[in-house]
């Protein structure tokens, strides 16, 4: 998956988000909606759609979405 | 994972009871309201239930007990073995289930202990009183499994005060050569013991001032050393990675699959969790009850309950093959793949 589509992904899965508002290299945990639970739902959606399963730690360490796109690349 | 089969073992009823009072995760003020929202969708978990103050594990158990017996038509001087599975014990010492096998009426011959596990303990406490009987001979025991968990959280922790709900249950087991084989696997690792925790009042930590003094951890999340401390991530990763394998192998070593399986009755952990396992292992939602929504996560209760809550009218009524999986705190998980065949339900009883 490409990171446009991911982007994608991941704006759909967060609740009343405007589209357009998450963009590749936006920190991510900065938009309005994020909540803690998005961790959980995040991790999920990734193990989902890529089988790979990444730890609180991973997620912390990464700041945008471009991060955890090529954290999610070298796992693969 | 440690795995082995019982014969002439089964479980012949299941009841559950839980408190009246019911707390509603829309009433959870400590967090927004876009918030609740957010926890209801991901958890699946509206409404649970708590008892009031100075209500026992026990009680819950002991009321759970005492329907079962009469639906069952069970005589007290039958039974052989009572065990408790809680974390939530009536004192220090002695051991609850000594204390129940007086409070029921059960005779002295009878041998009881408690077992001190969680989220896994039902499936812990079916294989060792299952084992018992068969080593013994005896041909009626009881099973008793819940907790108490609301005295341990903190009302200013968003990640466990909303996750929890009190109930208490109990499972009639005969040794009988109708029945047919259990098949168990069980699994501890104590390295992560530290992801579910209370962290003071043992040992290892005796209660001192310090213990009830409250600290932010992290926005929305106050606690001090007597709560329970619940760290949610590690707990995903384990769930997400740990559980699906384990099953896979139960249900291989049986040459089984999930389409041989008629329910798999998870620990009601949260939703997110058992929604990633359950397409781990190709089952499809119509075979994994819930019963979170209403009650939220009941510990070692949690299996039962489901099957009283939800599956009722099918096992009470025909013979279904079922996995019962728990997983959590220890971290210790176990499965177990047996038939309920017809047993006896009792209506979810309140106190």
């Amino acid at each position: 998956m490409e990171l446009d589509e991911f982007v994608l992904k991941v704006e759909a899965e967060i609740e009343d988000l405007e589209p357009g508002t998450l963009t590749a290299d936006k920190d991510y945990r900065e938009i309005e909606q994020w909540s803690s639970m998005y961790a959980l739902i995040l991790i999920a959606m990734i193990d989902t759609e890529f089988d790979v399963t990444l730890t609180g730690e991973d997620l912390k360490k990464t700041l945008t979405l471009r991060d955890l796109h090529t954290t999610i690349k070298s796992r693969l | 994972m440690s795995t082995f089969s019982i014969e002439n073992v089964k479980i012949a009823g299941i009841a559950a009871c839980v408190p009246k009072k019911r707390e509603s995760n829309l009433d959870y003020d400590w967090i927004s309201e876009q918030e609740q929202k957010l926890l209801i969708k991901t958890t699946g978990i509206k409404e649970r239930r708590i008892a009031e103050k100075g209500v026992a594990t026990s009680d819950l158990c002991f009321k759970s007990t005492e329907q079962l017996l009469k639906e069952l038509a069970w005589k007290k001087e039958e039974i052989g073995i009572l065990i408790f599975v809680s974390q939530s014990r009536d004192y220090f010492l002695p051991a609850t289930a000594i204390i129940l096998q007086d409070r029921l009426g059960l005779p002295t011959s009878t041998i009881a202990f408690d077992v001190s596990l969680g989220c896994s303990g039902y499936v812990y406490g079916l294989s060792i009183i299952s084992s018992l009987m068969k080593t013994t001979g005896t041909k009626k025991a009881l099973l008793l499994a819940g907790d108490i968990s609301s005295t341990s959280l903190n009302k200013r922790d968003k990640s466990t005060y909303p996750l929890f709900g009190d109930a208490g249950t109990a499972t009639a087991l005969e040794l009988t050569n109708e029945a047919t084989v259990m098949n168990y696997g069980l699994s501890s690792d104590g390295s992560g013991k530290d992801a579910i925790i209370i962290p003071d009042g043992g040992l290892r930590n005796p209660i001192t001032p310090k213990s009830f003094e409250e600290q932010e951890i992290e926005k929305g999340i106050w606690r001090c050393g007597r709560d329970l401390k619940l760290d949610g991530l590690a707990v995903f990763h384990f769930s997400i990675t740990k559980i699906h394998p384990h099953i896979k192998q139960l249900m291989a070593s049986q040459n089984k699959d999930a389409s041989n399986i008629d329910y798999f009755v998870f620990h009601q952990a949260n939703k997110l969790i058992l929604e990633t396992i359950r397409k781990k292992i190709k089952a499809e939602p119509e075979q994994v009850p819930y019963s979170l929504y209403n009650y939220g996560n009941t510990s070692s209760a949690s299996i039962p309950l489901t099957v009283v809550t939800a599956l009722k009218d099918e096992v009470t009524t025909q013979k279904k093959s079922v996995l019962f999986c728990g997983f959590g705190v220890g971290l210790s998980w176990g499965s177990v793949i047996l038939d309920l065949d017809k047993i006896v339900c009792p209506e979810l009883i309140e106190l």
